[in-house]
């Protein structure tokens, strides 16, 4: 009995290397078919599909006549007064074994793809966030080693037996009492360690002596605008009513300091240097992400909000850091926002204070000719009463 | 306590025809069934069906994901408009991932879960004829039909579904120019999820009043068996937590078609359109979402670790360790729970002070988790473990907790969550420890209560296939997205092809992809094995597993009122397995404590004196006569 299913099954497996064999041929056709003519006749979209379902058919047929054999030999061992398949050692054992590759596994991935991360933080706070990131990584990677490797060696080594009695331990007040408060000492200390990082990063107030760097940065549908003050180093206002095609961050000019405002295209920054970049949102929330600087927050219609950070390696060190001519610092968007959110970007270029200069100097003004003609003569003379009238027209 | 009118009914005769109150037609037997235990076998259909939909529309989305550059021509002929040229379109891509989010968290792990062990295993483990309102019961179940219903009807319209994420944070939700899906898309989620909130806040309230008041004689809370503490507590966040949601839903409908500005401020469409709302917050919408948001997750796990706990003990053959702390710390997430949520919105632009205590509270809630953790390694510890399958997804759920747990600790730390909010980092994590570790309850849940639903057994064999692959190919599938989420990758993007740089990632994500349809084919050998069982599985006994719990003292066919005749009396906890002295290795918890002065321990008596008493005699006896040998 056992052997004519296993007769079968082999019947079954050399009939699916034919299938195999016979449905990639007619795959590679199909696809040779289609590029070779590229116009003619439409290919027929279920083929494909039909070779998987097809696949899928004779691997439920193995599975099946498997289960069967498996069956057949269970019951052909009872008969004989022999063991029967254990199933308790076998699925102690694949535990035991699933321990092993799963563990090599998580080390494999650890170190292949672990070391497609991030490179080293570009901006000063984010070097305190990768040590308290590489902390939190060896402490919670001590605990799921352990965790892991007890749970499946207990099920590998108290697997069934029917001779044995399962030990009557309902509890026990002071192991309980340990593994209470060791995870709560161990949080504790992480805890700390983060409230203090945070605090410093989303500290507001500039130290003393230190000036930032203003910058708007403005997130639509799907793009980012940055404007950056002109040599007064101030930003003008906006308001969102006077958002338009030309103006397209709603600069109030009836703010002088708005005059010599810069419109800008790629986001400079010289290094070393605190920047602030404002954050602004016209339609749907976005979000400011620079993860090379450790950077994100989002950007929300109606709550301005900003992030202060200080860039310390400029582009050209990360391209040597990451052995990559071609590299560029970038601004995604990271909070869904509509259909294009996956393509929002922004080159952010971080330079020498020399360089940063002198682009700086050729960057145009945000106030274009035709915002000027669109607020008529009241920039024409900016006497300070005369424009206040003018624009209350 | 159990003095409800239903108890009543049932107590007396409940023979072989219980003709003589209703008679059951197909109608009321298999559709509008007030009992307990059809309702739960709706549920977990309904709850089965609508995972194989949004698993379906995972793959989908993780085609595209795995092959940005590919046309699939049958992609056009099965999804027409969605899929122009045979390449998704972008917008349905969101919508796909909208859609999947929604139905797993809140149809299959709130109501699939829930509803199915909840409506099965209060009356049955608490020794009630049925819940205390059948009727309620019977309407929560029809509103989750509804729901389901009217969130895959949203497939239908012209503009296609909600697709602002399962979150559907305003303005992108609540402006139906800002994307396709927030127009009649987004109008049938909010109203399928109003529908869906009034179905489980029925179902939450009955099972809070069975629980309080009609367990058996005997069954006092600290005999409860951990599935109903579970089950308990989940339901209380879910009256607590689901209301917000409904104020949260109701403002955004306001906002949508009322023109009021709840959510919305200083809005500009498509770089001209000024819009007239004023003075809204959309932090306001996540603080609500979120509220709900995070007991939710909760809501979702906790039914999961009380399912677990009960398979373990019962497959280990040893009681669950530190059943106490194992209660306290239910008891300490429920409320934690609800003093986290801002953990979810560190970098929207909320105080920063805020974040600093949501970062306390947070690193808190992984306290209890890490005992109960703790408690179920002890559980094993010594065991003597038999692999059913539903011990085994038990463990698969233990070892994802942990698993998915620990990244929570990054993500809880706000300085840490600055990078990795909104990257893969996060959707691994909670892959892992909802995902995962809740659909693994379930399905223990399944696997283990099966008999009791269907009164046949289903296939072990086909249930270590399915274990084994899905424990694979959910490692394979979730495990590399954390060093994504390193690698600074966003989730919920539609391709990675507009960034030279992520083109190192391609590899990854392909093998992902196909991962996930490996896992997903496995669960071909579930619905196989769960519906030939149905009809052809096994006969079961009547208590399969040797299991201590009440349900298995209800006759295998299922009768109106679960009991013929009195309902059982409990007299001890649910955990008595191998204990010393005792014949076999489990005792039940209706059997006396006169019966088994054998294996008595002193802890037994804890507030019983008379019995304490009886105890110290027979010791005492026991003593003299073995002095006399
Ligand atoms: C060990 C304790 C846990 C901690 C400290 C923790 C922490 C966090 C944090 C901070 C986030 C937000 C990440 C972000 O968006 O940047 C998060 C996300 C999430 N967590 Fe956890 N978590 C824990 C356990 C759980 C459990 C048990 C579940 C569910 C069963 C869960 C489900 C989720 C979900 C669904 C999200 C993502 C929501 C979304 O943005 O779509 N977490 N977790
Ligand atoms: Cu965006
Ligand atoms: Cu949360």
């Amino acid at each position: 009995m056992g052997f004519k299913s296993l007769f079968s099954s082999k019947k079954m497996l050399a009939l699916s290397a034919a299938f195999l064999l016979f449905g990639t041929n007619v795959l590679m056709a199909q696809d040779a078919a289609t590029g070779a003519a590229a116009d003619a006749a439409k290919p027929n979209v279920w083929l494909g599909a039909a070779y998987y379902v097809l696949l899928f058919v004779i691997v439920c047929f193995v599975v099946g006549i498997v289960g069967k054999i498996l069956r057949v030999y269970d019951l052909t061992q009872q008969i004989q007064n022999k063991k029967a398949i254990n199933w308790d050692n076998v699925m102690g054992a694949l535990c035991l074994i699933f321990l092993i590759v799963g563990g090599y596994g998580a080390y494999w991935s650890l170190t292949v793809q672990g070391s497609m991360i991030l490179p080293v933080s570009a901006s000063e706070h984010g070097v305190k966030i990768d040590e308290m990131f590489w902390t939190t990584t060896v402490l919670t990677l001590i605990v799921f080693v352990i965790t892991q490797i007890l749970l499946f060696t207990f099920l590998f080594r108290y697997r069934y037996n029917a001779k044995r009695r399962a030990h009557f331990l309902p509890h026990d007040n002071t192991i309980e009492k340990v593994w209470t408060i060791a995870p709560a000492i161990v949080l504790t200390i992480l805890v700390i360690f983060g409230f203090f990082t945070w605090q410093k990063i989303t500290n507001s107030t500039d130290a003393k002596g230190e000036h930032s760097l203003n910058i708007d940065i403005t997130g639509h549908q799907f793009a980012w605008e940055l404007r950056y003050p002109g040599a007064d180093d101030k930003l003008g206002k906006t308001n969102y009513k006077l958002v338009s095609g030309v103006n397209k961050v709603g600069v109030d000019f009836k703010d002088k300091s708005a005059y010599d405002d810069l419109q800008v295209d790629t986001m400079y920054l010289p290094v070393g240097k605190t920047v602030r970049l404002n954050i602004h949102a016209q339609d749907v929330i976005h979000s400011v992400y620079m993860p090379h600087f450790r950077v994100q927050l989002n950007a929300v219609p109606g709550l301005p909000t900003y992030f202060k950070f200080k860039p310390t390696m400029t582009t050209a060190a990360m391209r040597r850091e990451v052995g990559d001519p071609a590299f560029e610092y970038l601004v995604y968007c990271n909070k869904i926002c509509g259909g294009a959110h996956y393509n929002m970007k922004k080159v952010v270029r971080v330079v020498e204070e020399t360089e940063y200069q002198a682009w700086l100097a050729q960057q145009k003004p945000y106030l274009t000719d035709q915002i000027k003609k669109d607020l008529k003569y009241a920039v024409v003379k900016p006497a300070e009463t005369q424009n206040r009238l003018a624009l209350n027209n | 306590m159990s003095t409800l009118a239903v108890q009543d009914h049932g107590a007396v005769h409940h023979g072989e025809d219980h003709g003589h109150h209703h008679h059951d037609t197909f109608l009321t037997k298999y559709i509008f069934s007030q009992d307990h235990k059809m309702i739960a076998k709706q549920f977990l259909v309904t709850g089965i069906t609508m995972a194989f939909i949004a698993m379906i529309l995972s793959i989908l989305f993780r085609i595209q994901l795995a092959y940005p550059d590919k046309a699939f021509p049958l992609m056009e002929t099965l999804l027409g408009r969605f899929a122009p040229g045979g390449r998704l379109d972008s917008n349905f891509y969101l919508a796909l991932v909208t859609i999947h989010g929604t139905i797993m968290v809140f149809f299959v792990l709130t109501a699939g879960l829930s509803g199915t062990f909840s409506n099965l295993l209060i009356p049955l483990q608490l020794g009630a004829r049925d819940m205390a309102s059948p009727f309620m019961n019977m309407l929560s179940y029809w509103f989750f039909f509804a729901a389901s219903v009217v969130m895959l009807s949203s497939f239908l319209v012209q503009k296609g579904p909600a697709s602002g994420g399962w979150t559907i944070y305003p303005p992108l939700s609540a402006l139906p120019k800002a994307m396709p899906g927030s127009g009649m898309g987004m109008t049938l989620w909010l109203i399928s999820m109003v529908l869906f909130i009034a179905s489980s806040l029925m179902g939450a309230i009955n099972y809070v009043s069975t629980v309080l008041n009609m367990r058996t004689k005997g069954m006092d809370l600290w005999k409860m068996p951990l599935t109903i503490w579970a089950f308990f507590l989940t339901a209380i966040l879910g009256i607590l937590a689901f209301p917000v949601l409904v104020a949260g839903v109701v403002l955004l409908i306001f906002d949508r078609s009322f023109g009021t500005s709840f959510y919305l401020s200083e809005i500009v469409i498509g770089g001209s359109s000024v819009q007239p709302f004023e003075g809204g917050s959309p932090i306001l919408f996540q603080h609500l979402f979120w509220f709900l948001g995070h007991p939710e997750v909760y809501i979702v796990i906790m039914p999961a670790m009380g399912i677990s706990s009960e398979v373990m003990s019962v497959n280990s053959r040893k009681p669950i360790f530190g059943y106490h702390a194992m209660v306290y710390s239910l008891i300490g997430i429920t409320v934690l729970s609800f003093i986290v949520w801002g953990h979810h919105m560190f970098v929207t632009g909320m105080n920063p002070f805020l974040g600093g205590v949501f970062m306390i509270t947070t690193l808190i809630i992984a306290v209890p988790s890490a005992v109960k953790t703790f408690n179920w390694l002890a559980t094993l510890w010594r065991g003597n473990i038999r692999f059913t399958a539903a011990m085994l997804f038990a463990i698969g759920m233990v070892s994802f907790f942990i698993s998915g747990g620990l990244t929570g600790i990054f993500l809880g730390n706000a300085a840490l969550d600055i990078n990795l909010h909104d990257t893969y980092f996060v959707v691994a994590h909670f892959h892992l420890v909802m995902g995962s570790a809740a659909i693994f309850g379930m399905l223990a849940g399944v696997y283990h209560w099966f008999p009791k639903m269907y009164g046949r057994v289903m296939n072990e064999k086909l249930g270590y296939l399915h274990f084994w692959l899905t424990f694979i190919g959910a490692y394979l599938v979730f495990f590399p997205m954390h060093f994504m989420g390193l690698g600074g990758v966003p989730r919920r993007y539609y391709a990675f092809t507009e960034f030279v740089e992520w083109n190192k990632w391609l590899s990854v994500n392909v093998f992902i992809t196909w991962a996930a349809i490996m896992a997903a084919v496995a669960q071909v050998a579930f619905a196989v094995n769960f519906i030939y069982s149905i009809f052809w599985g096994k006969r079961a006994t009547q208590n399969p597993w040797q299991a201590n719990t009440l349900e298995w003292t209800a006759p295998v066919e299922h009768v109106h009122g679960n009991w013929y005749g009195e309902i059982p009396t409990v007299y001890r906890w649910p955990y008595d397995y191998s204990k010393p002295g005792a014949e076999e290795d489990y005792i039940p918890q209706t059997v006396p404590l006169s019966q088994t002065m054998s294996s008595n321990v002193q802890h037994d008596f804890e507030d019983n004196p008379a019995g304490l008493d009886a105890y110290a005699k027979f010791t005492a006896a026991k003593k003299s006569s073995e002095e006399v040998k």
